[in-house]
């Protein structure tokens, strides 16, 4: 098995070696040692503007807690998808999921059931606009500031909950943290609005969210 | 590579598992080094009396930094109409890309970078969006993906959820969308398409069964060139959903939302 891993390790080399970085990194090598004679007009091959590493996207993760009314509060995980417009909208696309738990009238009747355990997960995704309200930088103690910016963020989506689609509104706002220039830590508050009959009258009810992730930008 | 070499003699001690993990390690680091050591740069040379340097990509960064005249920077990545930036000093700022215009490349020529303006979108050949409306009474979000086949005339799938009081709905159709000013920043178009409406009655009402039933639409709508990458676009259609029952079902929908081209 190992003697396999080395072809591979080896093919890897082979391939670093076989591209042009390899060999541009090889010739900067050569050249170090001696000055150069005239220094030339055009020093290095351009990489196309259109080439720079463009990074609007972002996606990640979020754990949190989600309060279901009527069915307790619980963990929500979930998956985040955002497309940066301009440096003050963004769009995003998010999904999550909770096991809610039983009503406390179920609970308290001991033997009534008003869901089966499928019902009972709480999925639910969304599309949403959101703006960057208040840009700048934050400090952590005294000597480290990083990026980071509060957002609103509002959008509409689907909730599957107790066998129906039922669709919702979210709104809310959310801390974006960058540590690095690629890497975000998100903190969220938010409210999902939709209306509910599971319990015998349809009433609109608020389901409030608070999740931390984070986000990788590419 | 030291450190990968290191991993390698480390994994040589402990048992197969571990030996595998240490080779797995040395494998991945093996293969981001070319990346890391090759990562894509772009220099420019300063062409205005000094090129400022601000803390983040967007308005209420402050500037902390200034590159002068002549001074050649290096283009590192671009987030929205940022672009981070690298001082031969070794300072790492974000400049805007209006002020990035005024730079040079190495050849002499001015900086010439990508900014997505209408005439990229009326080139466009791919463009995917999401909207939300009413598709009769019942509230609609859609997603869709067109294809452009020609300017006038693009290729539309879509997928739509409408969400009633009684049932929902799952649509999924296919259009084929003629645009009359293609090249127009308020561009209007006609869409004629045909697909599936599948119905599900709501759990707590009874005895009723999901059904499937074919559907034709047509109709029209605006599409708008906002910015960037983005449009917004509003229409409304017609559906026909040829039911089982004696008559077919005749719904009204109108949605708008926003778009990306690329």
């Amino acid at each position: 098995m190992e003697s396999r891993l080395l072809v591979l390790l080896l093919s890897g080399v082979m391939a670093a070696g076989l591209t042009g970085c390899g060999r541009h990194r090889a010739l900067e090598a050569a050249d170090a040692g001696q000055p150069p004679v005239i220094e030339p007009e055009l020093e290095r091959r351009q990489i196309e503007p259109a080439d720079i590493d463009t990074e609007d996207f972002e996606v990640g993760i979020y754990a949190g807690q989600l309060s279901v009314e009527d069915f307790g509060v619980n963990t929500v995980v979930g998956v985040r998808f955002a497309y940066h417009i301009t440096e003050s909208f963004f769009v995003e696309a998010a999904g999550g999921r909770s096991d809610t738990e039983p009503t406390s009238f179920e609970r308290l009747s001991g033997a009534a059931q008003l869901l089966t355990d499928d019902e009972r997960e709480y999925s639910y995704y969304n599309v949403s606009l959101g703006y960057n309200l208040l840009p700048g930088e934050s400090f952590i103690g005294r000597n480290r500031a990083f990026n980071s910016s509060l957002y609103l963020i509002g959008g509409v989506g689907n909730t599957k909950f107790a066998g129906d689609d039922r669709f919702t509104i979210n709104f809310g706002m959310g801390l974006r943290l960058l540590p690095l220039d690629w890497l975000a830590v998100h903190a969220d508050v938010r409210d999902h609005v939709l209306d509910n009959d599971v319990l015998g009258r349809k009433k609109t009810t608020h389901n409030l969210e608070a999740h931390v992730g984070f986000t990788f930008f590419f | 590579m030291a450190s990968a070499l290191e991993v390698c003699a480390l994994g040589a001690g402990p048992g197969r598992a571990a030996r595998a993990i240490a080779w797995l390690a040395a494998l991945a680091a093996l293969a981001l080094a070319p990346l890391a050591a090759c990562a894509a740069t772009y220099e420019v040379i300063v062409e205005d009396p000094y090129l400022e340097l601000h803390t983040g990509p967007g308005r209420g960064y402050p500037v902390f930094q200034i590159a002068e005249r002549g001074e050649r920077v290096e283009l590192i990545r671009r987030r929205t109409d940022w672009f981070q930036v690298r001082l031969p000093r070794g300072e790492v700022g974000w400049v805007p890309l209006a002020q990035l215009r005024r730079t040079l490349g190495l050849d002499g020529e001015p900086f010439d970078v990508l900014a997505y303006e209408l005439a990229d979108y009326t080139e466009r050949r791919w463009e995917v969006g999401a909207l939300y409306g009413d598709f009769g009474g019942a509230n609609v979000i859609s997603v869709y993906g067109a294809f452009g086949m020609t300017p006038n005339l693009s290729l539309e799938l879509w997928l739509s959820q409408a969400l009633g009081r009684f049932s929902d709905s799952k649509i999924a159709s296919l259009d084929v969308v003629h645009e009359l000013f293609p090249d127009k920043r308020f561009s209007p178009y006609i869409a004629l398409g045909a697909g599936v409406v599948k119905t599900d009655p709501k759990a707590t009402l009874v005895a009723t069964t999901d059904r499937s039933d074919a559907a034709a639409h047509a109709g029209g709508g605006l599409r708008a060139y906002l910015t960037r990458r983005f449009l917004f676009r509003a229409e409304y259609k017609s559906y026909v959903v040829f039911t089982s029952r004696d008559d077919n079902e005749e719904i009204r929908e109108w949605k708008a939302g926003f778009s990306f081209f690329f």
